[in-house]
């Protein structure tokens, strides 16, 4: 399998990438992009995510960079913002379960500003009191509008039973409405002053720019940006599989359907199955109308509107999961067909045009992710992020092409064992 | 940046094929002439429910290949109903193009609408509607259509009413689907790498020859105009309250359009996802002071008259009355001319650099010259930015004096009753219980 000739030249590889290391340990990544009047900026921390906050200061990394944009040494809230929505861009920061990510948009000229804007929030925030206080309660309220959606809680309940209580993946990045009104200004700045700094940090620069101009940049406003306190990577543990049928319910009264999200531990992106864990979610809940789930489930059976799986991958334990919204009445029955489709797929191999038809697509798709400044920015990123190595878009087609149906069936048995799963189910309650 | 050609075959069918070789993409669309505002009592929901039974496959492409060929090749495909139009996409590779062109072609004339694949899909839009169910602000949203509509089809929801969705049967479906699925009632788009006299070429060949039908007038009852202020409530299990307030605006083609635009985007800024609202003066007044976690402004542009709509999520410990009174008094000090030309030249310059965004993909710029043909011409596109910079100061004031007033708007609010009937905020598990 090669990768199509009229693509090659404009594919992001290391002869097309250019790649910078600055003295600080930044990594910095621009791919010039001509046909398009933008820029956009996507990067990340390998600190600051949820991992490294106390279980009684759940929500305090996502607080602390969403606080970022609040205010700065030399620009107050609303400075920030109009600096950026003058002139049509838009910058933030976020943080997850194990580290920050931040980017923007703006048109090509506002790159300077951009990344002027992206260096000072992530070195200089203030953490005003006062809008400390009203993140703290647009996130009370946002929590509040979650404990009534099915879905949320499905997951929520689908997290919590599937990892131990003490392994982050259990909680919510967010928090939750016991720990986030605790929160205080000073634990942010302390939070930020531990946990921000340059090791390991990348930023990609993708769209209608010189890409030579682009480290140069970045050096001048981060390139003395030092933080001796930040601490290493930290990996998180790993989690063993349910060894049973575990069940949770999370009835919420005034519903008319049912949520559910059923599954297992899945494997992380650099684990050396997950390529074939990958093709096997496609077949079993993805590929053409959401797999052989979603025709089980959907097409044949009537019985929901979505159905579907999904893998996680990213640096932990993800899960790999089954979700769906259905009747109340149809709920065991929906699950039940699901299951069905797994166990079918870990007792018969995969055929061969299944696995044809999703390698093809996985490969196939690379002109439409490709499309946008933002397509090729989370590319670059996820290359750097999971050590794929820059040439990873010409090696992709091979390794795909490598997998066997062995392979597939093998990450479906390894994964799902038989009658070893959590199924977390919301909706009305039941009488 | 190549210019829009606009083609018209024989049949009626409109094609429009616009150049762009930025990326190796193609993006077809085929947008048909019907929507959810033409659909009678007793039908609502048809448009959308026809759109479903499209991806059930015909004799040239069976179900189970339909569902598989275009991701087979890398492609992405989908398809919207609104309340003007429903419509149908696949954006290629460029060399797989040919795929796309034949698909909708045949699925224009040769979708059988077998019984047992109606009845399968019945209860699947159920449930599609049962998921909007479970929003409360799904609740809020039909109630404030239905009071602001009285007659006009924009007073149901594209979903559709759930006694409609019981009863509707093959033969509605069907009808739907042979009346309106016409060459002369389409709009067919390109938009991607491609030379556009071969594209027009295969386009006439593979859509030339399927007759034209006489596709009836659309059913379209004008709205009678407002004769005050209208007020809803809804109650629904939940802890969070919302307003809404929403103006009666006329259609796109209207000159009062792109001024209210303007007006809305200095309000509550620009309606793109990829700029915030931070600076605007309603999200100043309203969630920087927490009387609200957010507010939001939208006017989609239409047919024919609907609504400009602004929407809040009251703050914690905050009242829907505070949030009522503070979004009037922001709306009143626009109607007393209380705004600067600063803040109309940012509203403009966020458009520009919207607009700019907006062309980077494909299917975007295909979708954006399909809909406005649809409500009157492809050349808005493309006159956008200028109609927007011909709107002064004054047009702001002046659309803020004649449209945003109280008479004019229906008024909702959500009324959230908790969830602890039933213990519903309770978590059970059966096993490591932490909840």
């Amino acid at each position: 399998m090669t990768v199509k000739s009229n693509l090659m030249h404009s594919l992001p590889t290391s002869e097309t990438i250019t790649r910078a290391t600055l003295p600080n340990g930044i990594t910095v990544l621009a791919y010039p992009n001509p046909s398009t009047q933008s820029v956009v900026v996507s990067g990340g921390l390998d600190g600051g995510g949820a991992i490294h906050e106390r279980p009684e200061h759940n929500g305090l990394a996502v607080l602390t960079a969403e606080a970022l944009m609040r205010g700065t040494q030399t620009r107050d809230f609303q400075t920030l913002a109009s600096a950026l929505e003058d002139v049509g861009a838009d910058f933030g920061v976020s943080a997850g379960v194990h580290g920050v990510s931040f980017g923007g948009k703006a048109l090509a000229e506002d790159l300077p500003l951009l990344v002027e804007i992206m260096a000072d929030v992530l070195r200089r925030p203030t953490f005003p009191a006062e809008h400390i206080d009203l993140l703290r309660r647009e996130t009370v309220t946002s929590l509040k509008y979650s404990l009534q959606d099915t879905r949320r809680q499905a997951s929520r309940a689908f997290r919590q039973a599937l990892y131990p209580a003490d392994h982050p993946y259990h909680r919510s990045a967010r928090g939750t409405l016991d720990t986030v009104p605790n929160l205080t200004a000073d634990m942010a700045a302390d939070f930020h002053a531990q946990h921000y700094g340059p090791t390991g940090m990348t930023v990609v620069v993708v769209g209608n720019i010189e890409a030579a101009q682009v480290a140069e940049l970045i050096q001048a406003k981060l390139g003395d940006w030092e933080n001796p306190r930040q601490p290493q990577w930290e990996p998180v543990s790993m989690v063993a599989q349910p060894d049973g049928v575990r069940q949770a319910y999370a009835p919420i009264p005034g519903k008319t359907q049912s949520d559910f999200v059923m599954g297992v531990v899945g494997p992380a992106r650099k684990a050396a199955d997950f390529q074939a864990a990958r093709i096997a979610n496609s077949v079993l809940g993805e590929f053409g109308m959401m797999g052989r789930i979603g025709e089980n489930v959907r097409v044949k059976n009537g019985m929901a509107y979505y159905a579907y799986s999904s893998l996680e991958g990213g640096h932990g334990p993800g899960a790999w999961l089954v979700s769906a919204g259905v009747n109340p009445a149809n709920v065991e029955r929906a699950i039940e067909l699901s299951l069905a489709q797994v166990r079918q797929m870990a007792e018969q191999h995969v055929n061969d045009d299944e696995l044809s038809d999703v390698k093809s697509y996985f490969t196939g798709r690379m002109p439409l992710q490709l499309e946008s400044n933002e397509g090729v920015a989370g590319t670059i990123l996820s290359m750097v992020e999971f050590d794929l190595g820059l040439d990873y878009l010409l090696h992709m087609p091979g390794i795909i092409d490598a997998i066997t149906r062995e392979d597939v069936v093998e990450a479906i048995r390894r994964y799902w064992q038989p009658d070893a799963y959590v199924v977390a189910v919301s909706g009305p309650p039941v009488a | 940046m190549s210019k829009v050609t606009k083609h018209v075959l024989d049949n009626g069918m409109t094609v429009l094929l616009k150049e762009v070789h930025a990326a190796p993409v193609v993006s077809w669309w085929v947008l048909y002439r019907i929507g959810s505002r033409n659909e009678r009592t007793g039908q609502t929901g048809i448009s959308h429910w026809v759109e479903h039974m499209m991806f059930k496959g015909t004799e040239q492409f069976p179900r189970e290949e339909l569902e598989k060929m275009i991701e087979r090749v890398g492609g992405s495909w989908n398809a919207q109903t609104s309340f003007d139009y429903t419509a149908y996409f696949e954006t290629m590779p460029a060399d797989q193009i040919d795929l796309a062109l034949r698909l909708e072609a045949d699925r224009m004339q040769n979708v059988a609408f077998k019984p047992e694949e109606v009845e399968s899909e019945r209860t699947v839009i159920i449930s599609e509607r049962q998921g909007l169910e479970n929003s409360p602000t799904f609740w809020l949203s039909e109630e404030m259509s239905a009071a602001a509509f009285r007659v006009h089809g924009y007073h149901h929801e594209i979903i559709g009413d759930m006694a409609d969705l019981t009863t509707m049967t093959r033969d509605d479906l069907y009808n739907h689907y042979r009346t309106y699925y016409a060459p002369n009632n389409a709009i067919a788009v390109a938009v991607g790498a491609f030379d556009t006299a071969d594209m027009l070429e295969k386009i006439n060949a593979l859509y030339g020859g399927i007759p034209a039908r006489d596709v009836p007038p659309l059913f379209s009852r004008p709205e009678p105009e407002q004769q005050g202020e209208r007020r809803i409530t809804v109650e629904r299990p939940g802890m969070n309250a919302f307003l809404e307030f929403a103006y009666r605006v006329p259609a796109a083609s209207h000159e009062d359009h792109y001024k209210l635009a303007v007006l809305a985007s200095v309000l509550c800024g620009p309606s793109s996802g990829s700029i915030d609202n931070k600076t605007s003066r309603l999200y100043r007044a309203l969630v920087e002071t927490g009387i609200a976690a957010s507010v939001d402004a939208s006017m989609y542009p239409s047919a024919d008259p609907y609504l400009l709509s602004f929407s809040v999520m009251a703050g914690e410990g905050r009242t829907l009355e505070e949030a009522e009174a503070e979004l009037e008094r922001q709306l009143a000090l626009v109607r007393d001319g209380d705004i600067s030309a600063a803040e109309v030249a940012k509203a403009k310059k966020q458009a520009r650099a919207a607009f700019a965004y907006s062309n980077e993909r494909v299917t975007g710029q295909a979708f954006r010259l399909a809909f406005y043909e649809n409500l009157g011409s492809y050349e808005w596109v493309e006159s956008y930015l200028d109609k927007l910079d011909a709107v002064s100061y004054e047009d702001v004031i002046a659309a803020a004096r004649k449209y945003l007033l109280p008479r004019n708007r229906v008024v909702g609010w959500l009324i959230p009753t908790g969830l602890d009937e039933d213990g519903g905020d309770e978590m059970e598990m059966d096993d490591d219980g932490e909840e």
